[in-house]
């Protein structure tokens, strides 16, 4: 665990023009990479909400995602798995490569992307439908061809749900308390078989008991999945994840990389100011 | 201020005004009274007045013979199975049609002009007087299809009037489902057609029945464009097949009511509250469905 905002950083020289990465967003994890975003911008119609955003994000791990509100970090979440395709007027330059296929290839579909780069969002979302049926849909849809009850609770016992629920698989996924909702979205997303999951602010709606039972599960998953994960907690970044990237919007530049490294590091030695200031708690 | 509460002195930069907001509150809530009361004593009286006509008229005899030129004798029969003919198969065209039409309006077609244009004349085509339709219906299903005055004819005409209808109201079901469905069951892998058939049509299906309701009863009142394709006032017969010549219940009605016999204005209130009735029995069966539905999702 990191200890936060103890030693002072070296200061540093004024950043660069916006147009080209920040030194300190340079940094790229010396392992097997599972996806990458290269050279990412990304504009809402006529507003950019990313700038030449490069990032590597290494297998089994979990890569945090911070900066403040508004900065661009759903928006880069959300290009992982082609959501942003969704919604109307998006335009995208650069790419994001994952184990170096181009998922905005022409000839790469979308619907098989968000199946292996699966999706947990910041407000629990449970389909109005059973618990079970919740759980069994995205297997459902794609085609699971083995026993879908052991499935189901296969899932539902590791997003650390199965004790709670495990009576009442008919219960509506909408009955649920809001920890138990998200959970019941984790488990979701697991019935997929997914290789990454990408996590949106998962415990904003949670309490400090429910939000711990999911940083525990974030820990376990990343045994075996790639996680990415957006938050505003900081201290939830240095608990639960292995490498942290900080973005940030300004007048002259949206949405762009400020500083990526091994979480220790950018909590106790921020190379840009900028970071430091937020992790401080100075702007943001 | 009369405020159980006591005077607070810090909030002076608020005046509560209780009383004034009180009192708007009770006109408000007594105008909504009003309007409510005026359109239930408006129904209350049709009902009452139309059923008290119908008393002694409406009776075994009534449904199950046709047409007569004698009060006593005379039946909504042939209308009665006209408009259930008329009416299953308007629905049969229209209800697949504009269903479809909609999501691909709302879940397929790209932004763009011709998605507003398109919008915008879907709108103007349900404003269009209902004889206009009957003009193309007798044009087009009656000469060029050459189906003939029949059932079909009638059918594809309302069915072309009550599309409109169908089509809003289902995009209107369908922009109801929160976002937050769509974004979870995409992230999961699931195709357009899988979001649109596992959660959109569930989700928005009370809304959908509701669109298609009203437009049930919009057609099966109309009487003008079926008049304008050629259907028959004086039927001894009932359909017994789509391409049969057919009268619809308005139709009947609207002919008793013209005849000279005063007798017929009781026949006419019979066949009202048998429309009323057949109407009533359909709104009821697309709740039940609805809440059947409801339930299950
Ligand atoms: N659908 C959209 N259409 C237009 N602009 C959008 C859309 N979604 C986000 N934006 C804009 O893009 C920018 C980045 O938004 P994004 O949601 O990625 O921020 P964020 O870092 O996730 O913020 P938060 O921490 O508050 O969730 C914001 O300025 C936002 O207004
Ligand atoms: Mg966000």
């Amino acid at each position: 665990m990191t200890e936060l905002g103890i030693r002072a950083p070296a200061p540093h020289p004024a950043p660069e023009a916006a147009e080209h990465p920040q030194p300190a967003a340079r940094f790229r994890p010396k392992e097997e990479i599972a996806l990458e975003a290269v050279n990412l911008s990304l504009w809402y119609g006529k507003k950019r909400a990313l700038t030449n955003v490069s990032l590597a994000i290494p297998k089994n791990r979990v890569t945090a995602l911070i900066g403040p509100s508004g900065c661009g970090k759903s928006t880069l979440l959300r290009c992982f798995n082609r959501m942003n395709d969704l919604i109307p007027g998006v335009r995208i330059e650069g790419t994001v490569r994952y184990h170096g296929v181009d998922i905005y290839a022409k000839n790469v579909d979308p619907v098989e992307v968000r199946r292996r780069i699966g999706m947990v969002f910041q407000k629990p979302n449970p389909f109005p439908k059973s618990i079970y049926e919740n759980v069994a849909f995205g297997a459902r849809v794609n085609g699971y061809r083995g026993n879908l009850d052991e499935l189901v609770e296969r899932c539902l016992r590791r997003a650390a749900l199965w004790d709670e629920v495990k009576d009442d698989l008919k219960k509506s996924g909408l009955a649920l308390s809001g920890g138990q909702q998200q959970r019941l979205c984790i488990a979701r997303a697991l019935a997929n078989d997914p290789d990454v999951i990408l996590m949106d602010e998962p415990c904003s709606a949670l309490d400090p008991i429910a939000t711990l039972k999911i940083e525990d599960l974030m820990r376990e998953l990343a045994e075996q999945y790639t996680i990415v994960i957006v938050t505003h907690n900081m201290q939830q970044a240095a608990r639960v994840s292995d490498y942290t990237a900080f973005l940030l919007t300004d007048e002259r530049t949206p949405g762009q990389l400020i500083e990526y490294a091994p979480t220790q590091e950018l909590f106790t030695h921020p190379k840009d100011r900028r970071t430091e200031d937020y992790i401080r708690g100075r702007f943001g | 201020m009369a405020a159980g509460l006591g005077r607070l002195e810090r909030t002076q930069a608020y005046r509560p005004r209780l009383g004034i907001r009180r009192a708007y509150n009770a006109v408000a809530t007594g105008i909504g009274l009003v309007a409510i009361a005026i359109g239930l004593a408006m129904l209350a009286w049709l009902l009452i007045e139309t059923g008290l006509k119908a008393v002694g008229w409406l009776d075994w005899q009534f449904i199950t013979s046709f047409d007569s030129r004698f009060p006593e004798r005379a039946g909504a029969k042939a209308a009665i199975y006209g408009t259930a003919w008329v009416m299953a198969f308007t629905l049969l065209f229209s209800l697949p049609i504009g269903v479809m039409a909609a999501i691909y309006l709302e879940e397929y077609a790209p932004e763009g002009w011709l998605k507003g244009f398109i919008q915008i004349n879907i709108a103007n085509l349900a404003s269009v007087p209902s004889i206009i339709y009957g003009l193309l219906g007798l044009q087009v299903f009656v000469r060029w299809m050459e189906l003939g005055r029949s059932v079909l004819a009638g059918a594809l005409t309302l069915a072309l009037l009550v599309l409109p209808i169908i089509v809003v109201a289902t995009q209107e079901a369908l922009r109801s489902v929160p976002p937050s469905i769509r974004d979870a069951s995409y992230a999961l892998g699931a195709t357009r057609w899988q979001t649109i058939r596992h959660h959109l049509l569930p989700y928005a299906l009370p809304g959908i029945l509701t669109g298609n309701i009203l437009a049930a009863s919009r057609a099966i009142g109309e009487s003008a464009p079926l008049i304008t394709i050629g259907a028959l006032t004086y039927v001894p017969f009932t359909p017994q097949g789509p391409l049969d010549r057919f009268t619809v219940l308005p139709i009947q009605i609207f002919n008793w009511t013209s005849r000279a016999q005063a007798d017929f204005q009781h026949v006419a209130a019979a066949g009202i509250v048998v429309l009323l009735g057949i109407l009533l029995l359909m709104n009821s069966g697309a709740i039940l469905i609805r809440e059947l539905m409801r339930r299950r999702y």
